[in-house]
Parts: structure tokens; sequence; C-alpha cells
């Protein structure tokens, strides 16, 4: 059993309520903060070396020292929980079943930021989270932990819960800030970062759940233990919600750095794959990651152990390597199609664009477009290249990373599983079926690709 | 079901205006208009779950903006319907990790059970299938959206089960 941090008193009977989770230690880092210095809790952050989780993994302490407090004005910090990367379903599972420990973490990381207005934006569809959301703030300001001068410290804190209502794109932080303002979700241009203009034009810092819920434990134990948990520059523990072709699909806490081999085939997590087929491929950490191949999957090119950490993921770069991203661990089969599913994530993220750059707005329908027809049997030879060439052509040239994660599921699965591509080109009265490779694996019927050349 | 006539009819009650002002509350006195999300789901969750320009209009009033501010809004996030939806509409998750667990055919399945095409509306106005991207369900694959809640680890058996709950008004879309 690895370190659990987030998730050590899930199966606590009655942890949801406020009663149960106070019982168990709960909001005691509140109380230990209010007697430190603000700083000095962002100083634990730093020296625990946690990084972002929802997917950026940029260092969450440096983040918040970014944090305007020379200028006076209302500073700001906002909650992600706009979760949505497909594959993705961790913050939901931790604010419905321990949701009292997202808000001891929104108390006292508002205290270090000295924020005294802060907001969980949760996705739409999430409603009932929601509800559960504000049913345990109620029962937090009953409590006299939020509110004016909480707990006699002086300290003012009013705590909300706001909801989206269904755009990937709010998941960025300045569309998240956008919707938070009741407009569309359109990413803003940065400069300037949000912890100098972002909410109302305020020094605002957002944080993804993961990350807020793990700063009681660091307050509590301090950075410096957090940072003996996990591998190197992967501090912590990371939630990982794992599906797909799975026997066990569910959300895990582990301690970063143990193999993706024990991830994936160890009974305490994933259990192996379903029906014991054979691992096609995997997408490590959400849709926007490269995915990878099975020889790829276990070892990296160099031939060592793959760990379930940022580094040993992204090892090899995208040639050979992915990323931990979100954590979202999506595993596929032999029965699996890539250029079906390669189709499935170009029309999410066409769907999901918001608009403001031509680039992604035009060239994520491109992609859409060109891999429905070559799913569908009416794809050209050239067309493989095309589909290069658009996403090499949105990466990079956009104000928010949706281009970048619209482009490399295409790149990486034609990097990959190229002869899949020119399978689907050259022999399309065998995939009629949607379910072709159901009825015949890409395994039996390769040879037919390798002995034609064009 | 013909719906390009269909008109609006708009009560603002007291419930749900105290509701609405506990949401405005949230926000700074000079930033009323933040609470456009959290009160278009409100007010739509009140009126047959949709909203006529009209109703929007009455959102506009209410957080006083302008009624393009909330049209620009509305037409932008998935979740707010701007035409007539069926009374339970089935949103399926048919992205990636849904469709690796066979909603694909299930979605076949509840098209023909139902007699309509995707996003067609049953001719009693009661059922409706659509598909829907990602709603982070996916260890719990497949899965619908009815309402404020999901519906996870779906068989033909347990939508067929799903279907008559529906009919005998045993199911609860808004928690209010």
């Amino acid at each position: 059993m690895g370190k659990k941090i987030l998730l050590d008193k899930i199966n606590i009977p009655g942890i949801k309520t406020y009663e149960v989770y106070r019982e168990n230690g709960g909001y005691k880092s509140v109380e230990k903060a209010l007697t430190m210095q603000p700083d000095d809790i962002t100083d634990e952050v730093k020296a625990s070396g946690l990084r972002g989780r929802g997917g950026a993994g940029f260092p969450m302490g440096m983040k918040w020292s970014f944090i305007d407090k020379k200028s006076g004005n209302p500073r700001y910090l906002v909650c992600n929980a706009d979760e949505s990367e497909p594959g993705t379903f961790k913050d939901r599972y931790l604010m419905e079943y321990i949701p009292h420990l997202l808000i001891e973490g929104m108390i006292t990381s508002s205290f270090a930021l000295g924020a005294n207005l802060s907001y969980i934006y949760i996705r739409g569809e999430y409603m009932w989270i929601y509800k559960i959301l504000e049913k345990a703030i109620k029962e937090a300001y009953a409590a006299g932990w939020l509110g004016k001068n909480i707990k006699g410290s002086g300290y003012d804190l009013e705590l909300y819960v706001h909801v989206g209502a269904g755009a990937y794109i709010c998941g960025e932080e300045t569309a998240l800030l956008e919707s938070l303002e009741g407009k569309r979700g359109n990413p803003r241009i940065k400069p300037p970062f949000p912890a100098i203009s972002g909410l109302w034009a305020n020094p605002t810092v957002v944080n993804n759940v993961e990350s807020i819920a793990a700063v009681p434990w660091i307050v509590m134990n301090s950075g410096a233990e957090y940072a003996k948990i996990g591998l190197e520059r992967s501090t912590g523990t990371k939630l990982i919600s794992a599906s797909g072709h799975i026997k066990n699909p569910g959300v895990y806490e582990i301690e970063m750095g143990i193999t993706v081999e024990e991830f994936m085939n160890s009974d305490e997590y994933c259990g192996g794959m379903i029906d014991d087929r054979p691992l096609k491929a995997l997408v490590p950490g959400g849709s926007s990651v490269p995915i990878l191949p099975a020889h790829l999957i276990y070892k990296t090119a160099a031939g060592t152990d793959r760990l379930m950490t940022y580094e040993s993921l992204s090892d090899g770069g995208f040639v050979s390597g992915s990323m931990l991203g979100s954590g979202g661990f999506i595993v596929y089969n032999d029965t699996t199609c890539i250029v079906r599913n390669t189709w499935n994530f170009s029309r999410f993220y066409h769907h999901e664009s918001c608009g403001q750059c031509t680039p992604c707005r035009e060239g994520t329908g491109w992609l859409e477009k060109i891999l429905w027809r070559i799913e569908n049997g009416q794809g050209r030879e050239e067309d493989i290249d095309l589909l290069w060439n658009i996403q090499s052509k949105i990466e990079g040239n956009t104000i928010c990373p949706l281009g970048d994660a619209a482009s490399w599921p295409v790149a990486a699965a034609i990097r990959h599983f190229r002869e899949e591509f020119e399978y689907h080109v050259r022999f399309p009265e065998k995939i009629k079926d949607r379910n072709h490779f159901v009825i015949e694996p890409f395994s039996k019927v390769q040879h037919l690709v390798s002995k034609q050349t064009v | 079901m013909e719906i390009s006539n269909i008109k609006q009819e708009i009560h603002i009650t007291e419930a749900l205006m105290t509701r609405i002002n506990e949401l405005i509350s949230h926000y700074p006195a000079d930033k009323k208009k933040s609470a456009l999300l959290p009160v278009l789901h409100e007010v739509q969750d009140a009126h047959d779950n949709w909203l006529s320009v009209e109703l929007q209009q009455k959102v506009a009033e209410i957080l006083e903006i302008l009624p393009i501010e909330v049209y620009e809004v509305v037409t932008f996030y998935t979740m707010f319907n701007t035409k007539p939806i069926a009374k339970y509409m089935f949103e399926f998750c048919r992205t990636s990790c849904c469709a690796t667990r066979g909603v694909e055919d299930l979605m076949d399945y509840a098209c023909s059970k139902l007699g309509v095409k995707e996003g067609e509306i049953t001719s009693d106005g009661l059922f409706q299938v659509v598909g829907v991207e990602c709603l982070g369900a996916c260890g719990y694959a497949p899965m619908l959206q009815l309402g404020d809640f999901y519906h996870e680890k779906l068989s033909k058996e347990s939508f067929d089960t799903l279907i008559e709950d529906c009919k005998a008004e045993k199911i609860t879309l808004h928690d209010k």
C-alpha cells in the first residue's frame, strides 16, 4: 500500500458530514495556519514541491508567490473544479466523498494568499456535487470556519461555489475567470497573468481541486515531509482516474514513482486487462497527451522502467514519451480502432474550441472531417500527411493550449499507428462496420498493409 | 413534436426570486453580472429546461445587463437550451472512454427502442436521445446524464428500467 494523504480517510463512514470530518482531525490545518505568517505557509508549499494537479504541473508555491500583494487590490483564490479533460474524474470523486477536505484547503490557502473572497468554480454537469459543496460550506459557516473573524483570528473569508454550464474551455484559467465574470469562456491573452490581473482585474490565483486538497496535509506536516513522498521532482501523491479496458476502473491515489506496470496490473489498482485481452495503447494523462503504443508503455525507448512520474512519462519527449497531465489514465485493448478514437478526440476538441483563434477554430474542424472520412472508408493516401500538416499548424499558434491539446493526440496517433491509417485508406471494404477491430483486431490484418507499398 | 412556435410562459415565482437574490449576493454589489450562469441554471430549471429569448430578456432585466450579454452566454454554453427539449432528455457521453465501453451501441439501442433518431423528441414529448462530450464519468462508462443526475455503468437492461422509471414518474430531474 502506498502512502495516502488525500483519500486516507475516504472509507470512514459519514466522512462527508462536518461532524465526522471534524472528529477525524478535520480543519486542524486552519487552526494551525491562523497562528502562522501567511508567507510562511507559501514557503511550506514551495518546499513541498507540489506541482499543479490540473494538468500543467506548474509548481504551486511559485504560482502563489507571484500574486501581487503590493498593489493593495483585493486578492482572490479560485478553485478550478471544471474537470472536463476526457479520462479525468478524480476531482469529482474527492468533492463528492470528502467535500470538507477541499473547503479546509480553500480556507488555509486563502489565508496564505490574503484572499477574503474565494470561489470554487465547478462544471455545470456536476450539479449534484454543486449541491453537496453548498451544503458543506453552510456547515463550515455554521461551525465558524468561514465568515467574519474566523475563530477570533481577525481573518475574514467568504467562500462560494460558482457553477459553469458545459464548456471544456473554462478549465483554462483565464477562460474560467471570464466565465466567473458572467461572460463567454474566451481565454485571455497573457500577460497580464491572473496573479497580477485576474478576476475583475484583481490579483487572483487559480488552482486545481486536488492541489488545494493537498495543502492541509502540507500545513500540518511541513513541506519537507511532503517532499519525501514520491520520487525526485515528482513529489507527493497523485490521484489517477483509470478508465477504458481494465478490470477495475476508478480513482486511485498513488505515491508517485510506482511503475506503470504495477499500476496497470496490481489488484490494488487497475487489476489488469478486462477479459485478459492484449494491451494496445495507453493515454496516461487525459485526452490531450500523446497516446503510447504497447511497446512504450512499460518501458521507455531507452529500456528503463516507465514510472508514474512527470519525468518518466515524458521521457523520450513526444517521439517516444507522453505526459502525466491530469492523470486521466485511459487503457485500450486490441479491439480499439486508433483512427476512430483519434476522430472521437478531434470531434471533442472541435466541439469545445471557443472559436477565438482561427487555427484552432478551423483546424479542429478539418481534423475531425478528415479523420471521419478515413474512418468511413473515403480516405485518400495523402490525407495522412494532410492531417500531420494541419495539426502542426495549430500547435503553438493559439492564445490558449486547447490548440496544442487538439494537435498532440493526432500527431501521436500518426507517429505510432500510421499503418492503421494506411489500412483504413487501402481497405475501405474491411472497415465498414464501426466495430471492425472487435470483429478482427488490427494485429490479424496488419500484414496486408506491410505487403502493399504505394 | 412541432416546436418552432412554442411560446414560453414566464413565471418568476417568489421562491425563484429568493434563490436568484441569494446567488447575486455571492458577488460584490457592482458585479451582479457574475451571477449570470448560476441564475440561468435556476431560471431554466424552473421553465421546462429551456430559455426563450423573452425569458433571456427577463434575466437581463433582473441582472441589470443588456439582453445581448445574456444571449451571447446562452449560445456559448451547451447546457443552456434555446429550444424546448423533451421532458426526459438522455444525454449520453460519447467521448473516447465511454465509446470504448460501448456507448455507441447503447445509443443505437436507445434510439431504436424509442423510435427516434439522435436529437429527435418522441411524439409524446417525453423522451430524447442526444450525444454529448465528456461528462467526467470515464470509469463508470457507459453513462448518461438526466437532469441534475448521472446514471452510470449502463446496460440495455438498466436503460430499459430507467425508461420505465421515467414513465412511472419516479425520476427527479432537479434537486431543489
